[in-house]
């Protein structure tokens, strides 16, 4: 019975250290996980799904590599949150080359775009999509988040969030249908020419304060009646005349009309 | 014009008179009488009604509270009585004048007539009066002989105006140089506006756009608040690739960036509107009020519209903590072109 004593000893041996083995896998795969909770994980799954949607979608104009070719942009590096803003408003694909990507029906199921932006954030480090409590606007304040507004958006979005006219053809889209993601992101990572307000300078904070403040401005109504869009005196003005001296004009005819 | 008119009426070759009145056509108003009363009664509604929707703007006044709101659907939502009071006092003014017009195409007489026209001026034995008459004041004041108190008087009038010339100093003193300055010192800590936090170069991503103000501007004690100061001295933070810098307003061996940051003014040299409309593809900077473009990549200089000068870089660095700091003031005076600028 030693040689079978032995050989137990020997199997008890193996056990504890497999046994050692799964712990300690298992305990780092816990502790990773637990690290990475912020954002969702991307499985392989999804990123050789992405892989693929992007060679068949997106590998035309951003290259095989998504190194960028004349058509299209580098996207190394951009991050999942530009990536989840561009395709999940429809901006991407491109319908044709334009000074400007319109807002339109996205191609891509949430799923796909989740797989797309998985692909996409391994290429390179880059701003990840905005957790629920990053998007979580209830301690946020709206008066600052109306000063921010003004300070950092007004000057192109309008007073009122309602868009505006750039250069040649380019305009900063109104922010009347942006959920607080699409908003996040987009100051996040500065889709088109819009600049980028990185967490760096423009806090998350700051940026729940915004949200909340374009939020406001979404529901809120105009205590003035017709708005006419929010776009000022211009939309006002040419209202005002056309309507005022249209109603004059029928007036001074009626006035000269020659009575029967 | 009236004499030449009479004298073509009764000449051989025209018969007519020269602005022949087309013949007069009587209005239902005038052979009808019930439909002359209805158009009596249709006045006397527009001027009652009148007077029912002025009482109606008393009532109104009193009746709702400024802070009460009416849902219009397509037309959104106003207040209450802000509403009705325009409507009550426009339309009683309007009835006022549509009765008064009524009445006048319907029931005052409108036979055409001719009205001869005579010469403007006055008749000449009134212009001989009014001559001599000028002529015996001249004559009984002496203006002319007297020529110690005409001189003193015509010396009174002309310096009568100098208090209100030297009244207009009252308007506030000279700018001064204070339109050269603005308070960005060698050193001043660049900062966030708004929030006030201090930058640092890993801070800021290519393309992003940072609004930012001195550090000390709270300190600043005008009049009115800091308004001068931040206006003159608010600034935009954007950064590219080094690369893509085609030109700087640094003198020959100098670098007003750091490492791809520029540092510009935030008002434009036109007319000074505020302005941050920056497209960080093109590095264009358009002003929202007359589209005035500036190439922030190439000296911040104007690439379309009414502005006559480039944009004005604000030389940076970094402090030994690591910060953004600037490396003096402006090197020319920000916002829009004076007189006195050199």
């Amino acid at each position: 019975m030693t040689s079978s004593s032995v050989r137990r000893h020997r199997a008890t041996g193996l056990v504890v250290l497999l046994a050692a083995l799964v712990a300690t896998g298992v305990g780092y795969a816990a502790v990773t996980d637990s690290a990475q909770a912020a954002a969702p994980t991307a499985t392989q799954t999804q990123v050789d799904h992405g892989r693929q949607l992007f060679l068949e979608g997106c590998a035309t104009c951003h290259g095989m590599g998504a190194q960028g070719t004349s058509e299209g942009p580098g996207l190394i590096g951009v991050g999942a949150a530009a990536v989840d803003f561009q395709v999940s408003t429809g901006r991407m694909p491109l319908a044709t080359p334009a000074q400007q990507a319109p807002r339109k029906t996205p191609i891509y199921t949430p799923d796909e775009v989740a797989a797309l932006a998985a692909y996409v954030a391994t290429l390179g480090p880059g701003p990840a999509i905005p957790s629920d409590s990053e998007l979580n606007t209830s301690d946020a304040d709206l008066a600052t988040g109306g000063t921010l507004f003004r300070t950092n958006c007004a000057q192109c979005h309008n007073f009122a969030g309602h868009g505006g006219a750039l250069s040649d053809g380019r305009y900063a889209p109104s922010l009347m249908n942006a959920t607080p993601r699409e908003m996040f992101e987009a100051m996040l990572t500065g889709p088109q020419n819009m600049p980028n307000f990185p967490n760096t300078t423009l806090g998350v904070q700051q940026k729940q304060d915004i949200i909340k403040y374009i939020q406001h401005l979404q529901t809120a109504s105009s205590p003035g009646g017709l708005a006419l869009g929010s776009y000022g005196p211009v939309t006002e003005g040419v209202a005002t005349w056309t309507l005022g001296l249209g109603l004059l004009l029928l007036a001074a005819v009626w006035i000269g009309a020659k009575v029967r | 014009m009236s004499d030449h008119g009479t004298d073509l009426a009764t000449t051989e070759h025209n018969e007519q008179p020269e602005f022949p009145l087309p013949p007069h056509h009587k209005r239902l108003t005038d052979t009808d009488p019930r439909a002359a009363k209805a158009a009596e009664m249709q006045v006397a509604i527009m001027f009652g009604l009148s007077a029912v929707l002025t009482i109606a703007f008393v009532v109104v006044y009193f009746a709702f509270p400024p802070n009460q709101y009416v849902d219009l659907g397509p037309f959104g939502v106003t207040q209450t009585s802000n509403l009705l009071l325009g409507i009550t006092f426009g339309l009683a003014v309007l009835l006022i004048g549509l009765g008064a017009i009524q009445w006048a195409k319907k029931l005052m007489a409108d036979e055409e007539i001719t009205d001869e026209r005579h010469p403007v001026g006055s008749p000449q034995e009134d212009r001989d009066a009014a001559a001599a008459a000028f002529q015996t004041g001249v004559d009984e004041s002496g203006f002319v002989e007297r020529k110690i108190v005409r001189r003193t008087l015509i010396g009174a009038l002309a310096l009568f105006p100098i208090p209100l010339v030297i009244l207009l100093k009252d308007m506030g003193p000279p700018p001064g140089d204070s339109l050269d300055h603005t308070i960005w010192t060698k050193g001043s800590r660049i900062v966030v506006d708004v929030t006030g936090k201090p930058i640092k170069p890993q801070d800021l991503e290519i393309g992003t756009l940072v609004s930012a103000s001195p550090e000390d501007l709270d300190k600043v004690q005008e009049i009115e608040g800091n308004q001068n100061a931040r206006a003159k001295a608010s600034i935009i933070l954007v950064r590219m690739r080094p690369d893509e810098i085609k030109s700087q307003q640094a003198p020959q061996g100098q670098t007003w960036d750091y490492e791809g940051i520029l540092a510009f003014s935030k008002i434009c040299t036109h007319v000074g509107c505020p302005i941050a409309l920056y497209q960080q593809r093109t590095h264009a900077l358009l002003c929202p009020c007359h589209q005035s473009t500036f190439d922030l990549s190439d000296s911040g200089k104007v690439v379309f519209g009414p502005a006559a000068r480039e944009m004005p870089q604000l030389p940076i660095t970094i402090d030994s903590d690591g910060y953004l700091v600037a490396q003096s003031d402006f090197q020319q005076p920000v916002g829009p072109s004076f007189w006195e600028r050199s």
